[in-house]
């Protein structure tokens, strides 16, 4: 396994090469120490297309594609304020005071690729693209143009979490059947209550067909 | 003729051309080896464009998963691919070692590599039964495979419990520990295998009616291999140099002694020959591990099974199980179950070349290359 760049190099080298191109590091604190490259919509596809095809890299392996979901949260935040309050003589002085504001974070949807080396023998490479919100804007654009291997997977990522993969060759829902509206991976996703994919009761077939077998 | 252009004509009704035949194989065909589809257009005998259909077996594995304890998800790992469940459990609990910084202890590894291998020996046994089987060779390869792959589920019977639902590997090592006389039983077995192989390959290695319905039958260039992600014993016939066991070695597989088989053409045929050459070399190995396996604990005592909450972070692990490349992928947010689980399923990502490989031939050769790409419908669905 020849050596691998850090991320933060692979940062320097993709900025000083596709000027323009954001990239973020997003640093895991497992013991994996797997860290992550966030990518923006516009450079992505150029991105990837450096990695894959760069003499030293040659990402030419996209291994694993998935969706993940992250929910709208909540932070709540102490801030001090200063206000008029009541002194003890009864008149009005100004004092700081502590509040709690409730902030909201807006949740997204994310898509991650690993990629690895067949070439050079390493890995692995992970890139991330996130939605601007969980409910209209859920567009990345799709890396299958670059590997093939995306294609059933960002078909899955999109069936199972609703991401929108521009540039797709052939979007569709892959393991849910055509006409499933929902996306069941979401970590809100509430299974219909009409009991509507739910199997025949067997108790009910097994008296119907009883009572055929009968003369 | 390009599909656009005989999409027109057949929307036009032009199609005097000849016979454009939509065709749908499946789910319930024998030669999809589960509950799989394929939308076929047919030209004559040709195909000019097929489509894979699946989801039959959906039940969204990794939501159930994601809503247990980590210990819980390893039981259903078993149920991915229903063959191999050894090495289902390994690529998940590989995943979980990495994510929480588990150690494992070295008489644990040996036993992991000895039934990883037992595990892709009867597999790769029963794929090219099955092959053989499709292209008409009624029976007998068959059973001579089954036969084999008995005695091997019998040993994990006796190991864990159960003959294909293993459930055996823990984070941290194994739920129980072999005997010593387990192991003599697979020593004796092991020595009988060499000569099961060779009279498996005997059998039809040069039979003509095999090497006619299969040589430059589904041909996959080293090209496409790579960028559609095919790994496994398909991505090595069409002579790509990548076994995991080699390139990013987990376990003690760095100690031992083995090649890794390629193939020169990456038609059905290099396919058919490399599960029988891995099956050698998955008997080199196991001969090594049952000489090297030391004496002592299976799982360091002070691993948590129960309750383990990870510090919030990832961990992709990935292990060369029979089909391929699976792996793992865990995100903990520092709770008692896993915020994503997600596994990289390698038989449904080998089935994204299908169509190319099949564009040109008649059905019957569908039915063989298919048989060559060796899925698993529970895998394929989760």
């Amino acid at each position: 396994m020849s050596a691998l760049p850090t991320v933060e190099d692979l940062k320097a080298q993709i900025e000083a090469s596709l000027p323009g191109a954001a990239v973020t590091v997003i640093p895991n604190g497992s013991p994996s120490a797997q860290h992550s490259l966030l990518l923006d919509h516009e450079h992505a596809r150029a991105v990837a297309l450096f990695l894959r095809d760069h003499p030293d890299l040659r990402l030419d392996f996209c291994s694993l594609v998935t969706g993940v979901d992250w929910l709208d949260t909540e932070t709540t935040e102490k801030i001090k304020v200063k206000k008029m309050v009541a002194g003890p003589d009864g008149s009005e002085i100004e004092q700081e005071v502590e509040e709690t504001r409730k902030m909201k974070v807006p949740g997204y949807l994310e898509a991650i690729y690993h990629l690895f080396s067949m070439e050079k023998k390493h890995g692995p490479v992970i890139l991330r693209l996130r939605t601007a919100n969980r409910t209209d804007q859920t567009h990345v654009p799709s890396l299958t143009p670059v590997w093939r291997s995306c294609e059933f997977q960002e078909r899955e990522a999109f069936d199972l979490y609703g991401i929108v993969f521009d540039g797709h060759p052939d979007l569709r829902r892959i393991l849910m059947w055509e006409g499933f509206q929902d996306f069941p991976m979401r970590k809100d996703y509430v299974p219909p209550a009409d009991d509507s994919l739910a199997p025949l009761p067997f108790a009910s077939l097994q008296r119907a067909s009883t009572k055929e077998a009968r003369p | 003729m390009s599909v656009a252009e005989l999409e027109r004509l057949v929307a036009a009704g032009e199609d005097g051309l000849g016979d454009i035949l939509e065709v749908s194989m499946g789910p319930h065909h024998p030669s999809t080896h589960g509950v799989f589809r394929m939308d076929v257009r047919l030209e004559g005998e040709k195909v000019v464009r097929l489509k894979p259909v699946f989801g039959y077996l959906h039940r969204n594995h990794e939501k159930i998963a994601e809503h247990g304890a980590y210990l819980a998800a390893i039981p259903y790992t078993d149920r991915l691919d229903y063959l191999n469940s050894m090495t289902n459990n390994w690529g998940y609990v590989l995943a979980v070692e990495k994510l929480a910084g588990i150690p494992v202890p070295e008489r644990a590894e040996y036993i992991r590599v000895i039934v990883a291998e037992l595990t892709r020996f009867q597999n790769h046994a029963g794929l090219v039964g099955f092959l053989l089987q499709d292209m008409g060779a009624s029976g007998t390869p068959l059973m001579y495979a089954f036969r084999e792959r008995e005695k091997i589920l019998d040993l994990f019977e006796s190991l864990s419990g159960a003959r294909m639902m293993c459930n055996y590997l823990r984070f941290g090592g194994l739920r129980v520990d072999c005997t010593a006389a387990w192991l003599d039983e697979v020593r004796q077995l092991v020595a009988g295998l060499p000569r099961f192989v060779d009279e498996f390959e005997a059998l039809l290695r040069e039979n003509e009616i095999l090497m006619a319905r299969t040589q430059g039958v589904g041909v996959l260039s080293r090209e496409l291999a790579i960028n559609a992600g095919v790994t496994g014993p398909m991505l090595r016939a069409s002579s790509v140099n990548y076994d995991i066991r080699k390139v990013d070695p987990y376990g003690v597989y760095g100690r031992f002694d083995f090649r890794v088989p390629l193939g020169d053409h990456g038609d059905v045929y290099d396919r058919y020959m490399m599960r029988i050459l891995e099956m050698r070399e998955s008997l080199k190995i196991l001969e090594q591990a049952l000489r090297g396996i030391p004496e002592g604990p299976i799982m360091d005592p002070k691993t948590r099974l129960r309750g383990l909450r990870p510090k919030a972070g990832e961990a992709y692990g990935r292990i060369e199980a029979p089909k391929g490349e699976l792996g793992f992928y865990l995100i903990s947010d520092g709770s008692g179950n896993p915020y994503r689980y997600r596994v990289r399923p390698p038989s449904m990502i080998n089935l994204t070349i299908l169509e190319d490989m099949c564009l040109g031939r008649n059905v019957a050769d569908v039915v063989v290359i298919l048989g060559s790409v060796d899925i698993v419908l529970g895998e394929v669905d989760r």
